[in-house]
């Protein structure tokens, strides 16, 4: 999603109301219901939410200049810099150590890569097709990238080949590099 | 802050310092982190190391594939190296151009082009010149789609020596700085010339 992305495709960049960032909030409480305890913390209430607007309908929104989390179509995406900031709230895949150096090139994620001895999936009835997850590495303490579910976690188990999670966001990619001015 | 964790991220490669390794920029990283997280650099790497070693993993995923990856990791970090030789090289033989282009009369306009090299951005260094030398000042395409700065007024002499101490900020002391002077002829002809 982030293969190229530059401050040229940036259309036009906004405050955001204290209203909207309150359902925001709540929204995003929604999606990752452990996050309700720190939301105050990471969006404290007397910030500015900062609405970026991209190319593709990419909605960046930024609290005091770093990008927290960004929206494509409905669904809220943390960041990593979000993610780093709190992980417990979002589920977590791991790959092993093979597949860390083609993560951070943004491949797809390939299932062998999430079944393998030093990879870990999360118990059944583990996670929906389409749902966003962080992806972990072995012997890592932080997540290096965030993406989508091509199947379901079970599947990925059984069929274990072809792609299994969509890459969205990783680190080194343009948005990580990006920064406000 | 309760439930919230801050991560450290290298100075070099701007990864979280763990996933350095592959970068391909390990060995600064590694500097970076000793001279700046001395106490948590043995957390990583052990201290007798040499400048490229990975650091110690145990690893699940064999010991040929290791070496494979370890290889492989090698190369990018090769790779990522002369990259940025290259990219140095070239900074150091492209040149500033420092254009006066006369308008009507007695007004002149600076144009200064090449200024991508600094890597800052140009909007935000044209206000600084606006506010500097209390004229107007844009950034501009030209006929390369660079982009340029284009000064309202003569303020070439100042513009000159605030370019170099830029440079030197940079730490690109040897890039040259060309000053074009197009408009000499008709100073050259009037009989006071024009401050």
């Amino acid at each position: 999603m982030f293969k190229k992305f530059t401050k040229e495709d940036i259309h036009s960049r906004s405050k955001v109301k204290s209203s909207v960032q309150r359902t925001l909030k709540s929204k995003l409480v929604a999606q990752f219901p452990p996050l309700e305890e720190v939301i105050d913390e990471l969006i404290p209430k007397k910030s500015q939410i900062e609405l970026i607007k991209c190319e593709d309908k990419i909605q960046l929104y930024t609290v005091d200049g770093e990008v927290y989390f960004f929206q494509k179509f409905d669904e809220l995406i943390p960041s990593l810099k979000f993610v780093h900031k709190f992980p417990k709230a979002f589920p977590t895949v791991q790959v092993d150590r093979g597949a860390i150096k083609f993560v951070l090139s943004g491949a797809n994620i390939m299932c062998p890569g999430l079944t393998s001895p030093g990879a870990a999936l999360p118990e059944a009835p583990g996670y929906e097709k389409d749902s966003i997850v962080v992806i972990n590495a072995e012997n890592k303490e932080h997540s290096l990238a965030i993406g989508k579910l091509l199947m379901s976690t079970e599947d990925i188990k059984s069929i274990n080949k072809g792609h299994g999670i969509e890459m969205i966001h990783h680190l080194g990619d343009p948005l990580w590099n990006f920064s406000i001015e | 802050m309760s439930g919230l964790q801050s991560v450290l991220y290298c100075g070099v490669c701007t990864y979280p310092i763990e996933y350095c390794e592959f970068s391909g920029k390990l060995k600064r990283c590694k500097k970076w982190l000793l001279d700046n997280h001395p106490d948590i650099y043995p957390k990583y790497y052990s201290n007798d190391s040499k400048d490229d070693e990975l650091p110690a993993v145990d690893s699940s995923i064999g010991v040929e594939r290791e070496e494979k990856l370890e290889k492989s990791l090698k190369k990018l970090e090769l790779k990522e190296e002369n990259k940025e030789k290259r990219e140095l090289e070239k900074k150091l033989s492209s040149k500033i151009i420092i254009k006066r282009e006369s308008r009507t009369k007695r007004k002149s306009i600076v144009v200064i082009s090449g200024l991508e090299i600094l890597e800052i951005d140009m909007k935000k260094l044209a206000k600084t010149f606006a506010s500097k030398f209390a004229t107007g000042c844009a950034v501009s395409k030209n006929a390369e789609k660079k982009d340029d700065i284009v000064i309202q007024g003569d303020v070439l002499d100042q513009m000159d020596s605030y370019i170099h101490g830029l440079l030197e900020q940079h730490g690109l002391k040897n890039v040259k700085v060309e000053i074009i002077d197009n408009s000499k002829k008709k100073k050259a002809e009037a009989p006071k010339p024009t401050k």
